[in-house]
């Protein structure tokens, strides 16, 4: 193994990694919006945003999120959608990763048992105040494990973008292969980065989700 | 003041789920400070019935009416919600399996909704909850969790959570029938002194001593029809009904061993 080729790359790779990382938390952040919303409609009263949220989440969960960066980042300028290549990674890979914590929010918040809602209401209790105070709380504990899945698949899918050619940790190990012909090392220096921003998100989470944990 | 009309007024209550009619044209009154039981067998409608009075289970048909004013009005949407929100505020409800808050410590379960409906400060909040528990006799768990609790323990809190809006009126739906036998009497004394202080009550119950011993009427129900109600006195050791002997031989094995 050629430890001074990787010596020498390395802050290069720290450049990338860093854009990873802004790729990894913009789209985690739109994730979380297009989640809420998702299951905001798929919860609704009307039957209407019942039918348009579990549209999008069939659609985007549908198809492979590659296609979705394409569709976007090559299809959109025949459309009048001129993005450029971080753009259209963030916004596709964001509102891919949606659709999934669509279904993960939806799950944890039908998760919590109806007597809740039930007691709520009885008190006098409006059906957002009941939402807001008693099944809300209750779900969002329950949804930060769930989430942390979603997120973790999301930090490995911003790989996904180095096919547009969004200079991320992927994308920059293949260029460095171009010219030093290491794979091994290019791929492993890539490998252990990736290894090193998850195993922080994953304790991130954990230490969240003990934080609120309830006695 | 003199009323003339019922404190709890029901009338022609009716209720379908499909085909399955599950009340069938019940009518039924309590007054101020009257404390009565709902009995019969399962599936015979005291739930549907007890929820249906405070609207969590709407009637197909019929009204119920709480010191003068109906409970379950056709409204539009929003003005309903108000509606009755503002009339639940008026109506306890204690369920079988307490349905306390888990992410609430005791004191927060009794002073969420008052603080949030009637506004009062957190001192005042404070004060309640103190009251409230001491009345329950669980103030030194006031800041548990309620996963911290025993059953018993629960139903008391969810009591005082109930008593803390200051309703007109208490429902139970077989608040005892979750617990273990052991845990049964410190929730009936509760009651019974609830009922001391005539707190109006609406209690769907298994229990025949408790009904006996503490409620001025009983209703017995069945296939969603009032088949007979009156004092504990002549229902228990007089029915008339051979529906009601049957269940009563059933269910009130010691308290006619000691009628004979
Ligand atoms: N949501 C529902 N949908 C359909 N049927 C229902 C529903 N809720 C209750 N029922 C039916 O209505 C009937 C009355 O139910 P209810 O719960 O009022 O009985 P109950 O007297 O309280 O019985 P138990 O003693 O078992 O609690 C039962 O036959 C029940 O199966
Ligand atoms: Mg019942």
């Amino acid at each position: 193994m050629d430890i001074d080729l990787i010596l020498r790359v390395y802050p290069y790779f720290l450049e990338a990694a860093v854009v990873t990382i802004e790729l990894s938390v913009l789209t985690i952040l739109l994730g979380l919006i297009c989640g809420a919303l998702g299951a905001a409609a798929r919860l609704s009263r009307f039957k209407t945003l019942r039918f348009l949220g579990a549209a999008y989440v069939s659609l985007f969960r549908g198809t492979p999120a590659l296609i979705q960066i394409f569709l976007l980042y090559f299809g959109g300028p025949q459309i009048g959608i001129q993005l450029d290549a971080f753009e259209a990674g963030v916004i596709a890979l964001g509102v891919n990763i949606g659709a999934y914590m669509t279904e993960t929010m939806r799950g944890a918040i039908i998760a919590i048992d109806h007597g809740q809602t039930e007691a709520a209401r009885t008190l006098g209790l409006s059906r957002a105040q009941a939402f807001r105070k008693v099944v809300l709380p209750q779900a969002l504990r329950l949804m930060i494990r769930p989430l942390g899945v979603n997120i973790n698949a999301q930090i490995k899918g911003t790989a996904l973008v180095a096919a547009i050619s969004v200079v991320e940790l992927t994308y920059t190990a293949q260029r460095y292969i171009g010219s030093t012909y290491k794979p091994f090392e290019m791929f492993l220096l890539a490998g252990v980065l990736y290894l090193i921003i998850i195993t922080v998100t994953g304790k991130v989470i954990s230490f969240l989700d003990r934080r609120v944990r309830l006695p | 003041m003199t009323e003339k009309h019922p404190f709890v007024d029901i009338r022609h209550a009716q209720k379908a789920y499909g085909d399955l009619e599950v009340l069938k044209d019940i009518n039924l009154t309590v007054e101020r400070g009257e404390i009565v039981a709902i009995i019969g067998p399962s599936g015979s409608g005291k739930s549907t019935l007890l929820r249906a009075i405070n609207d969590l289970d709407p009637l197909s048909s019929g009204e119920v009416i709480l010191d003068g004013t109906q409970v379950n009005k056709t409204l539009p949407h929003r003005q309903y919600e108000k509606h009755i929100n503002q009339m639940r505020q008026h109506i306890g409800m204690v369920f079988q399996h307490f349905n306390l808050f888990p992410h609430l410590t005791v004191r927060e379960n009794v002073t969420m909704a008052p603080k949030l409906l009637k506004g009062i400060s957190a001192a005042e909040a404070d004060k309640l909850a103190e009251e409230q528990l001491a009345h329950v006799g669980l103030l030194e768990r006031i800041d548990y969790y309620p996963s911290q609790l025993s059953g018993g323990q629960k139903q008391r809190v969810a009591i005082a959570r109930a008593l803390a809006m200051k309703p007109k009126l208490m429902l139970f739906d077989e608040a005892t029938s979750a617990l273990d036998p052991e845990l049964v009497e410190e929730v009936n004394l509760v009651m019974k002194k609830l009922a001391e202080e005539h707190m109006t009550m609406i209690i769907v119950t298994h229990e025949m001593d408790f009904a006996a011993s503490v409620c001025d009427r009983v209703i017995f129900m069945d296939g969603g029809v009032v088949v007979e109600e009156g004092p504990p006195s002549v229902v228990f050791k007089n029915p008339t009904q051979d529906r009601t002997k049957e269940f009563l031989r059933k269910h009130l094995s010691q308290y006619a061993e000691s009628a004979n």
